[in-house]
Formats: C-alpha cells, structure tokens, sequence
C-alpha cells in the first residue's frame, strides 16, 4: 500500500529539527503540523505576517484579524508575533526560514519545480510560492507521486516554473528521493513504504535514479 | 490642520480621478479597506489600476469595484476566490499582472522609501522574470523589480491618534503598513480613533507622517474567508 496522506506527511515532518522556523503550503503540507516529531519544537511562519501559529480557535472563539495563509482562522501562541507583509519575505527571502514543505504539479529531476499554472486554465497567482523556493535554503516537496496515472516527477517540467533548480527533497505517496544535481542521476530514493517495490516506483517515474535504502 | 474627516467619501473629496493608481491593503479579506473600497465605488470613478496582494470575493473588499467595473488592471499575487474575476479577464475586460507576494510586498516597500527598483532572486528562470533585466550577485540570479508609487493608498488599522499615527492589529497589519508609504495621498480607516499622546511611540507602526486622512468607522464588519474551527475535547 502505497502510504496515506497523513502518513506522508508523518514522513516529511521528520525532515524538521528542533528549533527550526518552518513554512508548511497549502493541502497535505498542513498536514505536516499535526505530525512534530515529540521532543521536538518548531515555530510556523505563515507568509500574511504571523510567526507561531497555533491550533484552529474553538467554535464561537475564531478572531477575523488571525488568519493563516490559507485564509483560515488559527490562533495565536505564547511565541506568537506578527509583522508587516514585507518583514514577513525579508524572513523567506532573506533565508531566515529553514525549511519550505509544498506541493507540486511537477517536479524535474534538476530541482525545477512547477506548481501555479496550467496554460489554457484560469490562473490564479503564485501567492508566495515563488518567494518561498527562491528563498528558503531547504524545499521539501510533498505531493501525490503521480496525477490521474501520470508521473508528476519528470525529466523536465512541462508547464511554467515556480522556481529553478529549487526542490532539495521530494516526499510522495510512495517514495522519498533527495535531489542533487550535481550527480547522475540526480534523484536518489532514500525511503519508501514497504510494500511498494522499487519496479513500481520505477514505472511511476520518469527519470532514473539511485537506490540508496 | 485636522486629518480627521466625518465618513469615507469626504475623506476621498477631491483626491479620486478616472485611471489613477489606487494601492489597497489587506490579505484575502483581513484587514482591508472595505468602507473606503465602498466609498470608492459610490464615487463611480472609472479605470483604475489597483495594486492588491489579491482581489477580494464576489461582492466584498475590492470585488465590490470588479461587480460594476471601475477596476481596469490589477497588480496583484493571488486572486483564486473571485468568480466575478475570472469572468472578466476570461472575456478580456480586465488586466492582470500577477507579481510574487514578497516581490509585491518589496516592490511597494521600495517605491515608498524612493528605491526605484532592486534585485530579487524570485523568479528568476520563471516568466515573472520575461522581459526584466538579470543581473548576477555572488554567483546567484537575481531579477531586477521596479518600486510602486502610487496616487492614493487606502489602508485600514485598528487604532489612530489624531496625529495619524496608526497601529494594526494581528495579522490585519500585512500589506497596510506598506502602502500608508507609497502613494502621494494615503487615507486610512480605523476602529478606534484616540488622542495624539494616548499612543506609547514605541508602539505605533505607522509614524502619522505617511497619512494625510483618517476617518474613524462606525460601523466594524469583519469577513472571514475560511472559517475553520475544533471541537472542544
């Protein structure tokens, strides 16, 4: 069985280490934060301009002035504080945050990383997406390992990119690879859940890659 | 001279034109302009440019503007929640540039601290960075981004002295403080409207030197786009 989204994000949340400030995407990513690692402590940056991001308030207690990226109410910590849209990229840009958990359309075998158009549909924007895999020193990519049976990890993006060169881990629903262009090949599978066999993950994936389990 | 102004629309007398640069706060619909968004569309000024990290819901924040068309070009990074949006840029009546958030965010930083442009690595390699002069740093690419000045900046706070000065609250601050920097007029709304010298200057965020207008709410509604909750154990 290839692994649950909670376990997948159960998965990438051990790429976190204590101490980190980390920003968790939008879908299985927010998932990431029900899956800490105990004994370990992270603070989550939420790019509209709030670092310490607790729990969903109790029902009759959500505050409009406290939300997410995402648009959801959240709550505030202890550790909570809150600034200003472009203090909030200075943290991302500057590379501040340690790690950037996201989706992805597609991602190549060289860390290019497509995730916010499809040409022909609606557009909606990057948001910070573009922002975050330019900034961020450590891109995890979390995602489905392939779209209605199609590989979405590919020797080449095909639709526009978020970020070149950008995805320094991919975490999907059967296989975790690193990402390290300056090898051949460049994608490397590091874990994957038991019962999937390596001729299953190969089928699914368009570029080669190493084996190192 | 008093920046106090009985409601939304004398706080905007004399400043809205057809085609003028209109730069608005909030993120999603926390901490946007709403009540001068309202008196803008009651003004029926037309063919503005309007520079927003995004582009309200149908009917609320800036898609009041969208439903009767005032609005001809948006500068903004998201805009997914908007069906009135899509179905005027699907038929060609609206422009959008889409910018990253924190190039967005710099971009207006810049242009209300008199940088002109500056250099981003976001982007780089993407079509954002078409047409846009790169430059290598320390064996890195950076994209050059030019800074936003605009006619008018409407912004929203929780509380202003009757200096202008002005403090946000939570996460309703996001783009506002930005914004109250780069325009030639900035008009903010606030909930609570205090005496000059209530205010602790360590705490104000906004110095009353980047407003020109204040008009005090009346009335405070709050959207919340997703309302998401837990139940109690």
């Amino acid at each position: 069985m290839p692994w649950t989204r909670d376990q997948m994000a159960a998965r990438a949340a051990r790429e976190l280490q204590d101490g980190f400030y980390v920003n968790l995407g939008i879908g299985i990513p927010t998932l990431v934060a029900n899956h800490i690692p105990p004994g370990i402590s992270v603070q989550l940056h939420s790019e509209n301009g709030m670092l310490g991001i607790g729990p969903f308030p109790y029902e009759g207690e959500e505050d409009a002035d406290v939300i997410n990226a995402g648009k959801q109410t959240v709550t505030a910590l202890p550790t909570t504080s809150y600034f200003d849209s472009a203090a909030s990229f200075a943290m991302v840009r500057g590379g501040h945050i340690n790690i950037s958990i996201l989706g992805a359309l597609q991602v190549a075998e060289n860390g290019d990383l497509a995730n916010w158009m499809i040409p022909g549909k609606m557009v909606k924007g990057m948001g910070g997406a573009m922002d975050l895999v330019a900034g961020v020193p450590r891109v995890v990519i979390l995602m489905e390992h392939t779209a209605k049976g199609e590989p979405k990890i590919l020797k080449s993006c095909s639709l526009p990119l978020t970020g070149k060169g950008v995805a320094s881990l991919i975490v999907t629903d059967m296989a975790v690879f690193t990402v390290n262009p300056s090898q051949t090949p460049s994608l490397t599978l590091i874990d994957k859940p038991d019962d999937v066999t390596i001729d299953a993950i190969r089928a699914a994936t368009e570029p080669d890659f190493a084996v190192a389990l | 001279m008093s920046k106090i102004y009985p409601n939304a629309t004398a706080a905007l007398a004399g400043i809205l034109r057809d085609g003028m640069t209109i730069l608005s706060g909030g993120f999603g619909l926390c901490g946007i302009p709403d009540t001068l968004i309202a008196a803008i569309r009651e003004s029926g000024v037309r063919d503005l440019t309007i520079v927003s990290n995004n582009a309200g819901i149908d009917g609320t924040g800036l898609g009041m503007l969208l439903e009767t068309r005032q609005v001809r070009r948006m500068i903004s990074s998201y805009v997914g929640e908007n069906a009135t949006f899509a179905k005027q840029y699907l038929a060609g009546e609206l422009e959008i540039e889409f910018n990253p958030q924190g190039t967005l965010a710099e971009r207006i930083r810049a242009g209300g601290a008199g940088i002109p442009a500056f250099f981003t690595a976001t982007g780089y390699g993407t079509e954002v960075a078409k047409g846009k002069e790169t430059r290598e740093f320390d064996g890195r690419h950076y994209v050059m981004e030019r800074g936003i000045f605009g006619d008018l900046a409407i912004i929203h706070a929780w509380k202003a002295d009757t200096e202008g000065n002005l403090v946000y609250r939570k996460t309703a601050r996001n783009f506002n403080p930005m914004m109250a920097t780069a325009a030639k007029i900035t008009v903010a709304e606030v909930e609570h409207l205090v005496e000059a010298g209530t205010i602790d200057g360590d705490h104000i965020i906004t110095p009353g030197i980047f407003v020109k207008r204040l008009v005090k709410l009346d009335h405070v509604q709050k959207h919340v786009e997703q309302r998401t909750t837990r139940k109690r154990a």
